[in-house]
């Protein structure tokens, strides 16, 4: 069971070593798990991890179309790779190589892609992935989570070493917003429901989890009752969570740090679409490429704030 | 292993299902499909470590055949080793068939990786070599490149990859039939001279007639002895080998026939085969 702190703060430990802290406790006990990178191992953090096994720590060089193909190999032969490089080069670089090499091969591979959306923040748009969900969402079969915070982080790569399939995550590196308590423990495909509410239900995921908390509460300072669920797995996406808050809510909000083109926004609209059509309203990239600047500048530049999230809120219960 | 003797007939019977199996469906990847047939006699007359009564066994050597579409003449193989009843050819590229146009592991006993999306073998190779190394097992992985594929630039990621972790447990081929869909590959693309390439990216290199059993065993066995890198054997060879129709078109990478165009090459197919049978 997961349970929310009552006060959101900046965690002291970063994503990335919360990652490779569990993927060395997970290989201590577990011969299987090897890890991939393509010259950003200073980057993502993996480095202990180089050191403490270095037979099974493998720097591919700036090669990701081989080192996906390697993964998958590595796969066929029972091993368990995790493979890292930053979001876009992760995803769409290589979205042949995860469709075949590793999904249609029906392999058993896991692929990090860090800094998503405007955490990219000084690497700028070429960097910047507000589309890798969406790059690998019509791959069938494929899991997509981005988790939230250390302990969600730390669960879902436990998780995932023991299932068997390809698995996307969209990891932040830095510090993340502390939303759960030490110990938290999810349902992969589960929304966790970190509010209840009545007018209208905000969707959030990564980093707009925090924003949607404040939203919450701003909103209820204003007499409206809003729940948040946080769908850190996209796909598959919770449908059972969304009919359900439907019918208490009655309407919708999104908040993904992603396009809402192939993003969160369709994957909960076509969810409710089938099951429990309601208004939804999205706040995220409107089809926009991503830019330079600070992670606090390039928030408010794409409106990934609680202020847009209030808006929204408003507009959905105007539509229902 | 079989005797050369052995292997020649092998490669015949190979290559006479091949086109039965081809001639039947009326068309498809003819041309690539024929020019690896020795290979393929020789691989899995002996030389691969594999039990196609359990071809899932840990220990056995992997082959990816990474020019995918080459797929028939390895179902060929497959079959007449034992991995499933030859009466299965015949279901080639048919609605619900485990022998598609490209190799499927999930569809295929005997098939190690899923190709088909050309350059990718290479990857999917490289990582089944190091796993046997992280595993610290003795097997080897054999790959099979098409000289057309070589055009793909994934291809040359992992020629700088393999040598670079000492892959000496991977042994690769590049089927050299010097023709890809669209014509000669000089035409298309020209890559410069194989060998060189491969030498300059560090790996152990040969180039042998392709259609000689007793030199590509030669050369299997050369690299097998070569420690501390991968090998690649360069193999000369004619798209459509042994299909007189095949070898008298260009390009004969892909072949659409009439039962009537086909049935001649098959009996001469199958002439050779007697004909290597009574040698």
């Amino acid at each position: 069971m997961y349970k929310v702190k009552s006060t959101i703060e900046k965690e002291s430990v970063e994503m990335r070593a919360a990652y490779v802290e569990t993927l060395c406790a997970l290989a201590e006990k577990d011969e299987r798990i090897v890890v991939l990178d393509a010259d950003l191992v200073g980057s993502s953090g993996v480095k202990p991890f180089f050191k403490q096994f270095p037979d099974r720590a493998i720097n591919c060089g700036i090669q990701e179309s081989n080192m996906i193909g390697v993964a998958a190999g590595l796969s066929a032969q029972g091993l368990i790779p995790f493979a890292h490089s930053f979001g876009p080069f992760a995803t769409r670089r290589v979205c042949d190589q995860i469709f075949i090499s590793c999904a249609y091969a029906k392999l058993n591979v896991r692929i990090l892609g860090s800094d998503p959306g405007v955490t990219a923040a000084y690497n700028g748009g070429t960097h910047m992935p507000f589309e890798d969900m969406g790059t690998l969402m019509s791959i069938p079969g494929i899991t997509l989570v981005e988790p939230t915070d250390t302990v969600q982080l730390r669960w879902l790569v436990k998780e995932l070493a023991g299932k068997y399939g390809v698995f996307y995550i969209r990891m932040l590196r830095k510090n993340a917003a502390g939303v759960f308590e030490a110990g938290s423990t999810f349902e992969l495909g589960k929304a966790a429901k970190l509010k209840e509410g009545k007018d209208v239900c905000i969707v959030a995921s990564g980093i707009m989890v925090e924003e949607a908390l404040k939203a919450a509460a701003q909103l209820e300072k204003e007499g409206v009752s809003a729940a948040v669920l946080n769908t850190f797995t996209w796909k598959p996406i919770d449908e059972e969570a969304l009919s359900e808050y439907a019918k208490k809510c009655g309407c919708f909000v999104t908040a993904e740090n992603h396009n809402v083109i192939g993003g969160l926004y369709s994957a909960v609209s076509a969810s409710l679409a089938k099951n429990a059509p309601a208004p939804v309203e999205a706040v995220g990239v409107f089809d926009e490429f991503g830019e330079v600047g600070t992670e606090a500048f390039l928030r408010e530049r794409f409106n990934l704030t609680a202020d847009a999230i209030v808006k929204a809120a408003k507009k959905a219960i105007s539509r229902k | 292993m079989k005797t050369n003797k052995e292997l020649r007939v092998f490669a015949e019977e190979i290559r006479v299902e091949t086109l039965k199996e081809i001639g039947h469906l009326g068309f498809g990847h003819i041309g690539g499909a024929l020019s690896i047939v020795e290979l393929l006699s020789v691989l899995y007359g002996g030389e691969m470590r594999i039990d196609p009564k359990n071809p899932d066994w840990d220990d056995r050597d992997r082959l990816v055949v990474s020019k995918g579409h080459s797929g028939p003449s390895v179902y060929a193989t497959l079959a007449l080793c034992g991995y499933f009843p030859k009466e299965m050819l015949l279901t080639l590229n048919q609605g619900g068939t485990h022998l598609p146009s490209h190799c499927d592991r999930t569809k295929t006993p005997g098939i190690d990786m899923t190709t088909g999306s050309l350059g990718q073998g290479m990857s999917t190779a490289i990582g089944l070599a190091l796993a046997s190394k992280i595993k610290k097992k003795d097997n080897y992985t054999y790959l099979i490149l098409g000289d057309g594929e070589c055009d793909e630039g994934q291809v040359w990621e992992g020629a700088a990859f393999a040598p670079h972790f000492k892959l000496d447990n991977l042994i690769a081929f590049v089927d050299l039939n010097k023709q890809q869909l669209d014509g000669a590959c000089d035409d298309i693309l020209y890559m410069g001279d194989m060998v060189d390439k491969w030498t300059a990216f560090g790996w152990n290199t040969v180039k042998i007639n392709g259609h000689d059993i007793e030199a590509i065993k030669e050369a299997i066995a050369n690299a097998k002895k070569v420690k501390g890198k991968p090998s690649m054997i360069i193999l000369d060879t004619v798209k459509g080998k042994g299909c007189e129709l095949a070898e008298q078109t260009f390009p004969c990478h892909h072949m659409k026939f009439k039962p009537e165009q086909i049935a001649p090459s098959i009996e001469k197919a199958e002439a050779v085969l007697e004909a290597v049978k009574k040698a």
